[in-house]
């Protein structure tokens, strides 16, 4: 909402400066969003007679004018304008000037060859009015004395924007501000000199709202005009909606605009003898269709609230008028709409056919259903003062009357809600100020709402008008208490924070990237997951949810090693999404490493990044998180992203209920298809919903400490077995000989080719062995040897190598 | 006497030559070997007359005891020069470079969430969260918000079906929805996540992070709502006085609304929180709508207070010098590094936030 001070004072008795007015205006929660000098750089602005014209020498539509600019100078100018000829006054423009329309600052420019020294303006250019065609043509009787004089003259208030939130649509209008900046003491308000009309002439043009369900209009006053004579806006008026940043356009227009501006209350004006009878507002049908103002011709649904007459749809009712009845200069007789449109209907059909006008704007927020004859008074008289012509009688039809609400409101709930108090007097004062009518009870007020605040409804809509116009500042600060009395986090916010700082203390860079992501990329990485598309996209790369991490993560991973660094790891913790229904997404800690590990080092030699890297990260944070590796099992079924042959997932324990993590290499195709440039890429996944939580308290996690005292011995075994044995069932075999003597168990060899049968590997073990209870004897030692090597060769088919 | 005698001159004599360890355990076996020469005498003193056999016990021992403590000043003195000669050849270039190591980092918005939980955990907020995928009663109308509402014009929403039924939730205000419905008052919680509006240009990313908090019971007012953002501001930028204005504004969810504005200036191109007379706007709040809490089968009549979002993104831009939101999300190896925190420095309360 744009005003300025003088404006303001029209409605309010005032003499403060205008920094106070900002002040207060932000206070009083009329946020103010900026301030602009208009009048800033017009000054260059001069008026000028052209003295004489040349056809330039090398374009047929150009001409070269010398223009007396005043001071004795004289001028170059190019112009292309038919109208511009000797001895025209007129606005011409200096090099350094900047065009109000464009905003382009203007420069010493050759135009096919001939210089120019500045511009000769149209009143287009200047945001004067939609006239484009010839430059500005100025009377010479009134400025035949001011050539060389600034033509602008300088507005003595500066524009201020405000932010007015949605549920203020009073202050849409000026004297809404003004009448809640009297409220919090800033100036009084003045009276309205409202002149009511008085004619005997009937309005002639038979309006009629069809009494159907969900009808958007519920009264609609009018008054017809005739005899007008449409012409250009005085001065004063021109001025005023220049000084707000609009452009004036003709007196019956510029009328409607100011009263709109002025008080809240959108009219619209129709030319009289191109209405076909007489108005009727109902609901649009399908597939009507008419050319709106904005000159698009709109298709219109069912149940549109429209304004028609016997030929058809004559605008969008509150929204916006059509090009069939607009009034034009030669307007005679002047046809003046004043209704009250529901806030919902209005909504539902802007919103359909993505229309948004000012009048939309003000009536989605509620009009006051009050102001429809003050509106039609002000304008009339404006019209007639100014076009001349007679004002009918006013007509008002309508479907549903209005009705005054009341709220009961105890004082003592203002205290409660804000922790101060305020008096009853000041309560008083404060609501009377701002439109209440108040009946003193013996507990409460009885508040009757102004019909200009829709957004008032209860009690504690009282309450925040009484706190607003008191002023924040008074509420007290209440230190908070510090007292816990439930833990901060829960177990699996713990984990999500744990997680996060174990991966990044490997070495990872934490990364955030969009919920969605391109589904070029996703399809990778989706499996048998359903796409979740977003309707309303910011992009198509942007389309869908994301299934997996890897979808973006695999796509910043290429843009940084296409930024030249070789060896990084990144991850991310996030959500991913099985689903488009609330819930339906899993949390996930994703990781990717590309590169080499010791590259260009002096002192190690350099190798790729592989999967047994990828899987000590996972394991690693999996054991810090505290969870047991001995548990741990590990098969090598992995989604078709990962490599088939070196990839895997982890179960915390061996019954297989839910997958914990997979971790392997990137699949070759996907690197290739994707063109990702690195020796090698490799990732992983951690299901956090999938982990079981530690449901022991800290002080029970840790187990009795124990630990063995008596001689440990290592026996190295080679066992030579089919390629298909896993390691892990070696491994879990051999443990589960005597979990009391069998304390540790390394695998430091593992080989297949040479002096190994084809289809076979071998593989040396290290068996540490240690007894709780005493030193083992060689005897001992060598029974569990033989055991060892027993169950191993039984169990797996293994064949101990000699 | 006198053989033992020998026996020492002799041995004595021997190790005062150049000898090597070799040699030296040679001379260690002759002597105290299974059958040497010293080991051999010990073995003779049950045959000695009783009258000598005590001398010749405490002779015997005393020349033991000096040649074993030769042996061993010998063994050392050799071992000492060895591991002397090694030494000199053992200098490296210590300037060379250690072997490579990573350092990771956390994301400064995550950094800044666990600031903020952090800061809250103090005085009493628990952590909840919901779902990044809402539908559109809990997102707006259970909000106060209805379908007609111009409000709803300023979150631009992403939604995942046609009939506007499931949206990505444009703020963080549909958790306090879900606790309130889930659990029974006082209600004492932050809610940090993601949230999402199809807006996207310099300022504005369609994704960005919002911590909501609230906190219901019988006697919670404007007063309480003003000294908990007073305290966490205060904190959050860890400086002693802030400038805090709270300017009346409005939400459908709450009512009376505020917005909140620091003060700040700028020095040498950086902001400065705190100080100047330049304002701020960081974030709205208010006392829960009696709506809202109807809705949630919570009675106005006997519970009330108040409910706040924070720009998560924006709070850590300010704190840490960041200007360009979108970077945040761009994911260059370059700004995480210089941007992120290392993994162990996790905010706390004992320790501070920073380090």
């Amino acid at each position: 909402m744009k005003i300025t001070y003088d404006w303001l004072k029209d409605h309010l008795k005032i003499s403060a400066k205008e920094d106070k007015l900002l002040e207060k205006l932000t206070d009083i929660g009329l946020e103010v969003e900026s301030i602009e000098n208009l009048y800033e750089g017009l000054d260059l602005f001069r008026v000028a007679k052209i003295i004489k014209t040349e056809k330039h020498p090398n374009a047929d539509r150009l001409k070269v004018c010398d223009v007396d600019v005043g001071n004795n100078e004289i001028k170059k100018v190019v112009c292309g304008a038919e109208n511009a000829r000797e001895g025209l006054l007129t606005v011409y423009a200096p090099p350094g000037a900047i065009i109000p329309k464009n905003k382009t600052k203007l420069v010493v420019a050759k135009i096919r060859d001939v210089t120019s020294y500045g511009m000769l303006c149209s009143e287009s250019e200047l945001n004067l009015s939609d006239e484009s065609d010839g430059i500005t043509e100025l009377s010479s009787s009134k400025y035949a004395k001011n050539i060389g004089k600034s033509y602008f003259s300088k507005p003595s208030s500066n524009l201020i924007d405000l932010s007015i939130t949605p549920n203020r649509p009073d202050c849409l209008g000026v004297r809404g501000i003004a009448r809640d900046l009297s409220a919090a003491g800033f100036g009084n308000l003045k009276p309205e000199k409202d002149k009511k009309i008085k004619s005997n002439k009937k309005q002639t043009l038979k309006i009629k709202i069809t009494k159907e369900k969900n009808q958007g209009c519920l009264s609609f006053g009018s008054c017809l005009i005739t005899n007008v004579k449409n012409t250009e806006s005085p001065q004063w008026l021109k001025d005023k909606l220049i000084s707000i940043g609009q452009k004036p356009i003709s007196a019956i227009v510029d009328i409607t605009n100011y009263v709109m501006i002025d008080i809240n209350r959108p009219l619209h004006a129709y030319d009289a003898d191109k209405i076909d009878k007489g108005i009727i507002v109902r609901n649009s049908k399908s597939g009507e269709e008419f050319t709106a103002l904005d000159n698009k011709n709109y298709k219109l649904d069912d149940g549109m609230c429209v304004i028609s007459d016997n030929k058809g749809v004559l605008g969008l009712g509150g929204i916006i008028g059509g090009t069939r009845s607009g009034t034009k200069l030669d307007t005679k007789n002047v046809l003046l709409e004043s209704a009250y449109f529901d806030p919902r209907s209005i909504r539902k059909t802007a919103k359909k056919l993505n229309i948004d006008t000012d009048a939309k704007f003000r009536f989605e927020r509620g009009i006051d259903q009050l102001s429809i004859e003050v509106g039609l008074n002000k304008a009339a008289f404006l019209i007639k003062e100014i076009c001349g012509g007679e004002i009918s009688k006013i007509d008002i039809q309508k479907i549903e009357s209005y009705k005054n609400k009341v709220i009961k409101f105890e004082p003592k709930m203002f205290e409660k809600i804000t922790g101060f108090k305020i008096s009853t007097k000041e309560m008083i004062n404060i609501l009377e100020k701002l439109g209440f009518e108040l009946k003193k009870e013996k507990k409460f007020f009885k508040l009757s709402v102004p019909s200009w605040r829709p957004d008032i409804v209860q009690e504690i809509d009282i309450v925040e008008e009484l706190v607003r116009i008191s002023g924040y500042e008074k509420i007290k600060t209440e230190n908070p208490i510090k007292e816990r009395s439930k833990n901060t986090l829960n177990p699996t916010q713990k984990l999500f924070h744990f997680l996060q700082r174990a991966v990044a203390s490997k070495g990872y860079l934490e990364a955030i990237t969009w919920s969605f992501t391109d589904a070029k990329y996703n399809d990778h990485f989706k499996e048998n997951n359903k796409e979740i598309k977003i309707v309303n996209p910011i992009s198509s790369e942007l389309g869908v949810l994301r299934n997996s991490i890897f979808s973006n993560l695999v796509m910043y991973m290429s843009k940084n090693l296409d930024r030249g660094i070789k060896d990084l790891s990144i991850f991310e913790i996030g959500p991913i999404f099985y689903g488009s229904q609330p819930g339906a997404q899993n949390t996930v800690v994703c990781g990717l490493s590309a590169g080499k590990k010791s590259r260009l080092s002096w002192i190690e030699k350099d190798r790729n990044i592989d999967v047994f890297d990828i899987k000590r990260d996972v394991i690693q944070t999996l054991v810090e998180a505290g969870y047991d590796s001995e548990k741990f099992y590990i098969d090598d079924e992995s989604p078709n992203y990962y490599h088939p042959g070196k990839s895997g997932r982890i179960f915390l324990n061996k019954g297989k209920d839910k997958v914990a993590a997979y971790f392997g290499e990137i699949h070759p195709n996907i690197i290739k298809t994707l063109d990702i440039k690195s020796e090698s890429l490799v990732g992983f996944e951690i299901f956090l919903d999938n982990l079981k939580l530690p449901k022991k308290p800290l002080k029970d996690q840790k187990t009795q400490y124990s630990v063995s005292d008596f001689q440990k011995s290592e026996r190295d075994f080679a066992f030579i077995v089919d390629k298909k044995i896993k390691v892990q069932d070696l491994i879990s075999v051999i443990s589960n000989i005597d979990k009391n003597l069998i304390s540790n168990i390394k695998v430091f060899d593992v080989y297949e080719g040479e002096n190994i049968p084809d289809n076979q590997k071998s593989i040396a073990i290290s068996v540490t062995i240690q007894s709780f209870e005493k030193t083992l004897t060689d005897n001992d030692l060598e029974k569990i040897n033989n055991l060892i090597i027993e169950t191993v060769e039984n169990k797996t088919g293994a064949k101990i190598r000699s | 006497m006198s053989e033992i005698k020998n026996i020492r001159d002799q041995f004595i004599s021997k190790l005062e030559n150049d000898l090597s360890i070799d040699q030296i355990n040679e001379i260690k076996t002759d002597l105290f070997g299974k059958n040497g020469l010293i080991s051999s005498k010990f073995k003779t003193i049950g045959s000695i007359p009783d009258t000598d056999r005590k001398k010749f016990a405490s002779d015997l021992n005393q020349v033991k005891d000096e040649l074993q403590n030769l042996i061993t000043s010998k063994i050392n003195e050799i071992e000492g020069n060895k591991i002397n000669e090694k030494l000199e050849k053992e200098k490296v270039d210590i300037t060379l470079p250690e072997r490579p190591f990573l350092i990771g980092k956390v994301h400064p918005v995550s950094q800044t969430i666990d600031e903020i939980s952090s800061i809250f955990s103090e005085i009493g907020f628990s952590v909840e969260e919901g779902p990044d995928i809402e539908n559109e009663y809990n997102n707006f109308t259970a909000l106060n918000t209805p379908d007609n509402h111009p409000a709803r014009d300023m979150h631009d929403t992403f939604y995942l079906d046609e009939n506007k039924e499931v949206l990505l939730r444009t703020h963080t205000s549909p958790v306090q929805i879900r606790t309130m419905l889930k659990d029974k008052p006082p209600f004492k919680i932050i809610a940090p996540g993601r949230t999402y509006r199809s807006d996207s240009d310099q300022t504005h990313a369609p994704m960005f992070h919002q911590v909501e908090g609230l906190h219901i019971d019988t006697n919670i007012n404007m007063g309480h709502l003003k000294g908990c953002l007073n305290y966490f501001i205060k904190e959050f930028f860890e400086v002693e006085k802030i400038k805090m204005r709270f300017r009346p504004s409005h939400f459908p969810f709450t009512e009376p609304s505020a917005e909140v504005d620091i003060g700040y200036e700028i020095k040498d191109g950086k902001i400065i929180i705190g100080e100047g007379d330049k304002w701020l706007e960081i974030l709205g709040c208010g006392m829960v709508h009696p709506n809202v809490l109807r809705n949630v089968k919570v009675d106005p009549s006997k519970y009330q207070g108040y409910a706040f979002g924070i720009g998560i993104d924006r709070l850590a831009m300010l704190k840490y010098g960041i200007n360009d939101l979108r970077a945040f999300f761009d994911c260059d190896y370059r700004w995480l590094n210089h941007f992120g925190f290392d993994p162990l420095d996790v905010p706390s309360n004992y320790r501070g936030l920073s380090r």
